[in-house]
């Protein structure tokens, strides 16, 4: 255990990442990588990034992973109070305006980009963006994370306004798999969190149910399985 | 004309045997005599009057206001002790601007209805504090459609369709009840509170007043603002000629 060399280990989890929120005809879905690093090392290659604020709003979360779960966490303690209080759901405009002003106020210590999204009876499936310096945008889809470099020239071409719920979630999916093929960030499996009137409903996809893009590899069979194979077969005299 | 408190009316954190604050059944009678102020829920938004009873006739005609803004969607008004109520107007719209600033959107006016409610009952626990002499109707246009509330002396806030506060209460009540309001437009509201008030009105034991009159409804885009000056003459003189009527009977 060389300290000198232990420079990765000792840096601050992060979340390389790429997380997309976007609307569709009725709701919106939220996806992500599931990468943390730690430096080079993959500290969690399964992490879960979109979090749940309340029953109809998540966020998808990158950057500092300590910073953006202690956003998170005082955005739901905050929406919990505020929902208590109302005696109705807390709309997506209002969890995102809680995230902006945490994110702003703290500028200078906070380094965590959010995407805010949700359904509420009021205004249907919406999107906010909130970026690092802490403003609050709504917009019909946003990209986020270091992954998302890759993917600006990708929704210009494939975004259109009023998909069904099955092209938005083919959307996300493909996108989130083409940053995670160019992107060192990000990897590991693609989660999808959609939300409409009817409720939540979360997804999972593995690596092995992504396409290939240019110039990957297919998985080949690990070597460790050879272990575990049954013997050869005995010889029939 | 009701019963005396004898020793148990001195302090608002004092109760009477019987379960009774006087001192806030006290700060309700201010309101009892002040000039009436209506408020009824049209089909399409809120419209509330008052009879603002003119103390001198030296006064500037549009002075003394008695309805108030507290934010764009939403407004008040005020009967009982005049400066009490410039108090909670203004911490209505205290708290309106910081539930915008801390939330995002405008304030619903379930929830301004409840922080102005709590702040008036906030003055009727502390024996360093006398309750507000006043009371206050609200009413406002949120993502919920048109509402209107009153708030008592007491804290105590209710949801109506349609309410009256001061002298001439008893009778506005009675009228309000006779009308349709599910079917009224706040264009046609305007007349029949107009005509409520002139008809409270008690020329015998108070001299002159002025009517006020706001509403916010569709037609006024959702914003609480003045009746405008041509719809009001109109409510007035629908008023005059109503009471004519009556005396000609």
């Amino acid at each position: 255990m060389d300290l000198n060399n232990m420079g990765d280990l000792n840096a601050p989890h992060s979340m390389g990442t790429t997380i997309i929120g976007v609307t569709y005809d009725g709701g919106v879905v939220l996806g992500a990588d599931s990468r943390t690093s730690t430096g080079m090392y993959v500290a969690n290659r399964a992490s879960d990034k979109i979090t749940q604020l309340t029953d109809n709003v998540y966020v998808c979360r990158s950057g500092s992973a300590a910073d953006s779960q202690i956003v998170s966490d005082y955005v739901r303690y905050f929406l919990h109070q505020h929902t208590i209080q109302l005696e109705q759901p807390a709309t997506v405009k209002v969890a995102a305006n809680l995230v902006r002003l945490i994110a702003y106020g703290n500028k200078n210590m906070l380094q965590t980009g959010l995407i805010v999204g949700g359904w509420d009876k009021y205004e249907g499936g919406k999107i906010y963006g909130v970026p690092l310096g802490g403003t609050l945008i709504e917009q019909p889809f946003a990209i986020g994370g270091s992954g998302s470099s890759y993917l600006y020239g990708f929704f210009d071409q494939a975004w259109k306004e009023g998909m069904t719920k099955e092209e938005a979630e083919q959307l996300v999916v493909k996108a989130v798999s083409l940053a995670i093929a160019r992107d060192g960030a990000s990897g590991g499996v693609v989660r999808t969190v959609t939300i409409n009137s009817e409720g939540v409903s979360r997804k999972f996809y593995p690596g092995d149910t992504l396409p290939l893009w240019h110039e990957e590899l297919e998985a080949h069979t690990s070597l460790l399985d050879i272990l575990n194979a049954p013997g050869p077969e005995p010889m029939n005299i | 004309m009701s019963s005396i408190g004898t020793g148990y009316d001195l302090s608002v954190t004092t109760f009477s045997p019987d379960g009774r604050v006087f001192q806030i059944e006290y700060a309700a009678k201010a309101v009892d005599n002040s000039g009436t102020v209506i408020g009824i829920k049209c089909k399409d938004g809120i419209v509330m009057g008052v009879e603002k009873l003119i103390a001198s006739k030296m006064m500037l005609p549009g002075s003394n206001r008695r309805i108030h803004s507290v934010h764009r969607h939403s407004g008040m008004a005020v009967a009982g002790l005049a400066a009490d109520g410039r108090q909670i107007v203004a911490r209505a719209k205290s708290e309106a601007t910081n539930y915008e600033n801390v939330y995002g959107e405008p304030i619903p006016v379930k929830e301004l209805a409840q922080r102005v409610a709590s702040y008036v009952h906030l003055c009727t626990l502390y024996w360093w504090l006398r309750p507000f002499g006043c009371g206050v109707i609200l009413g406002g246009y949120d993502r919920d459609g048109p509402q209107l509330y009153m708030v008592e002396p007491s804290g105590v806030s209710y949801r109506y369709f349609g309410a009256a506060i001061g002298k001439g209460r008893q009778a506005a009540k009675t009228e309000i009840e006779k009308l349709k309001l599910s079917e009224l437009t706040c264009r046609q509201g305007v007349i029949e509170v107009a005509k409520i008030i002139y008809g409270v009105h008690d020329e015998a034991k108070d001299k002159a007043f002025e009517l006020e009159m706001s509403w916010v409804c569709d037609e006024s885009n959702r914003q609480h603002q003045k009746v405008p000056d041509d719809l009001l003459e109109e409510a007035k003189a629908a008023a005059r000629a109503a009471l004519e009527e009556m005396d000609a009977d």
